[in-house]
């Protein structure tokens, strides 16, 4: 049996601010290695909770969370920022790119500090990242001089650098038009198909997740289709 | 390869914000300076002042005080060992203030390792009688080479030739008070009276000025032959012995030794000035007061303006933390940006401060009272910009503290939904 690259066991989670809710109850799935899934679900329902449970940044949940088969229960900060730069790329629906640092560098950062290739190396393959977002021609530029559709793409270029296990995106065509949300669900369609990337979108676009190929459907904080 | 990193990170961080990161530059590199300078010139004054009187005080001076015996001849009856004595007006006996056997005395001095050297001294009331008055003064038999060696008695001979004492015979130097109140010029023959009543023409080949006035008013030098001639007495007699030690620390325990040995008074260096001692470390103490004070100001000013600087980049460390720095790495990023500033301004402060140390040593400053004194005085020692140095590394390192333990424990997950 293959190994999972991410499973979740009876994971709940509650607000306590200024009352308690359960926005998280009993969230039980896995995600095998190449899907590419979609979260849909109500605003509110609970789908950023639970993907930044999944992406260990959250660490105030009850349950377990196993990436590619170890837990994430107990680990120290410092533990769980080295899975994140290792194994986990995230996109979130800003593009939170560094505008003290060029796109370049941007991508280069999480390589840089995984520290497995020399800076020379890191450098080849954020061009090889920017390349396969077809933005090679904007590396030297600085963020706040590229579009919106085009920070998103460097963003999903620096959530591959480290050949990640699973990207998550939290909305990333949330803030784009038409014409560039197709442009990234083609990417990442590309990225699954031809790199057999794991992939884990949340989103509310039912047409971005009809064209995935899993649906997770969560209502009230429980997973009532996957 | 990590450290290169998160000084990267941090000097991008840093050069975003430049304009600010240079004002607390600039905030550090102003104090770090008036520490230098302020200290430098403080010591300087001190040493100077200390000089004044340090340098021609002997660290032991061992003299026959006249004093009541602290015997009585009762008190050493057996016959009367358990009774109390009361004895009225009990006198000093004629005793002499010449120090007896001072051949044998200097002699062993002379081998005594912890000595660096002795001058003899032979100290005389007298009068100077200008035409019907008699002014009141004192004499000071020395030996001019070993004055001069030991006390830099040179520099205090504002007019003159110290040397002449010794080669002029009857010669004397007067004090700058002394002279100006007798009226007597270089060259002149003044007649000088002891208190025995003898009488002796002598040359004035010189002016003394010590910087302390009252000194000056009294005090006049001649050489030991001169003043025993004067004094009529023989060429072993002298009242006075100057040592000077070579660690001055360990004059009271000295000056106590010798005493006991020698059946003499001692009085050591630290018991005959403390005074200054005490002006001296009160004013070293409020130089450092004022120079940390400074320094704890450009550090608010760091701690400023990593607050402004962590509260404007939280998104940015937000993403780092998305993408694997974890909250050591942050906390590294901010405190190396604290020690960028507090290194680039202290290096700059030690800089200028010796640039103002500088031109403060160069400032005219001319008094009467201070002779050989042509500029303010400035200690270049090195400990205070080592001192200054590592204080400002250690208040930047504090600065940065607070504000990188905040920014390592925030939480990307309030930041990315927050938006
Ligand atoms: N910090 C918080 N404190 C209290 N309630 C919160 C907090 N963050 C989110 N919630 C609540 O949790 C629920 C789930 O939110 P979220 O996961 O953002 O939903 P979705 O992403 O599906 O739109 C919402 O009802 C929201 O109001
Ligand atoms: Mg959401």
């Amino acid at each position: 049996m293959q190994e999972k690259v991410l499973e979740a066991i009876n994971i709940s989670k509650s607000f306590h601010d200024p009352i308690t809710i359960k926005v998280l109850k009993d969230i039980n799935f896995s995600l095998n290695p190449g899907e590419f899934a979609s979260i849909i679900g109500k605003s509110g329902c609970g789908k950023s909770t639970l993907l930044y449970i999944l992406s260990t940044m959250d660490t105030d949940y009850e349950g377990d969370l196993l990436i590619s088969g170890i837990n994430m229960k107990n680990k120290k900060e410092g533990e769980l920022a080295l899975v994140r730069n290792q194994k986990i790329g995230f996109v979130f629906q800003f593009h939170y790119l560094l505008n003290e640092f060029s796109v370049l560098k941007n991508v280069m950062l999480p390589g840089l500090k995984l520290n497995k290739y020399s800076e020379k190396e890191v450098e080849n393959r954020a061009y090889e990242k920017l390349k396969i977002l077809d933005i090679q021609n904007e590396a030297l530029k600085k963020p706040n001089q590229l579009s919106g559709g085009q920070k998103q793409r460097v963003a999903i270029a620096r959530a591959l650098i480290n050949d990640p296990l699973i990207i998550m995106g939290d909305e990333p065509t949330g803030n784009l038009d038409k014409k560039n949300s197709d442009i990234v669900f083609d990417i990442f369609k590309e990225l699954a198909e031809v790199y057999n990337q794991t992939l884990l979108i949340v989103t509310h676009d039912n047409e971005f997740a009809s064209k995935t190929h899993r649906i997770i459907e969560m209502e009230d904080g429980k997973i009532i289709k996957h | 390869m990590k450290l290169k990193l998160l000084s990267r990170v941090s000097f991008s961080l840093l050069m975003a914000r430049w304009k600010q990161t240079l004002v607390a530059a600039v905030g550090v590199t102003f104090s770090i300076t008036m520490f230098i300078a302020l200290l430098s010139f403080m010591s300087g004054l001190n040493d100077l002042l200390d000089g004044l009187i340090v340098n021609r005080t002997p660290h032991v001076r061992l003299y026959n005080e006249i004093q009541a015996s602290k015997i009585q001849p009762i008190q050493l009856a057996k016959k009367y060992a358990n009774s109390y004595n009361f004895i009225n007006s009990v006198k000093p006996k004629n005793e002499k203030i010449e120090i007896y056997n001072s051949a044998a005395i200097l002699k062993e001095l002379k081998n005594d390792s912890r000595v660096l050297g002795f001058a003899p001294k032979i100290t005389t009331q007298v009068f100077f009688n200008v035409g019907t008055i008699d002014l009141t003064g004192v004499i000071n038999g020395i030996d001019p080479i070993e004055e001069n060696r030991l006390f830099m008695f040179k520099e205090y001979v504002t007019t003159g030739n110290f040397m002449d004492l010794k080669n002029t015979p009857n010669s004397i130097i007067l004090g700058k008070g002394a002279a100006e109140k007798i009226l007597a010029n270089i060259g002149d023959v003044i007649q000088v009276t002891t208190s025995k009543g003898e009488k002796m023409q002598m040359k004035v080949v010189g002016y003394f000025q010590s910087g302390i006035q009252e000194v000056d008013k009294v005090q006049s030098y001649a050489s030991i032959a001169t003043t025993q001639k004067l004094l009529g007495v023989p060429n072993n007699y002298i009242t006075d012995i100057q040592v000077k030690l070579k660690d001055i620390l360990l004059a009271p325990s000295l000056a106590r030794e010798f005493s006991a040995l020698y059946d003499l008074d001692a009085v050591d260096i630290q018991t005959a000035n403390s005074q200054f001692e005490t002006g001296s470390s009160v004013r070293t103490i409020i130089s450092y007061a004022v120079g940390i004070t400074l320094l704890i100001v450009a550090g608010f000013g760091i701690y400023n303006i990593l607050n402004m600087m962590i509260y404007e980049k939280m998104d940015s460390i937000a993403i780092l933390k998305a993408t694997g720095f974890s909250g050591n790495d942050v906390n590294q990023i901010f405190i190396t940006i604290a020690l960028s500033i507090g290194i680039f301004g202290g290096i700059l402060g030690l800089v200028f401060g010796a640039g103002l140390s500088y031109v403060i040593d160069n400032v005219p400053f001319n008094t009467p009272a201070l002779p050989t004194i042509k500029t303010f005085p400035i200690n270049y020692n090195p400990k205070f910009y080592f001192i200054g140095a590592v204080f400002s590394i250690v208040t930047t390192y504090f600065a940065g503290y607070f504000p990188s333990r905040k920014a390592s424990k925030i939480d990307p997950v309030l930041i990315i939904r927050g938006k």
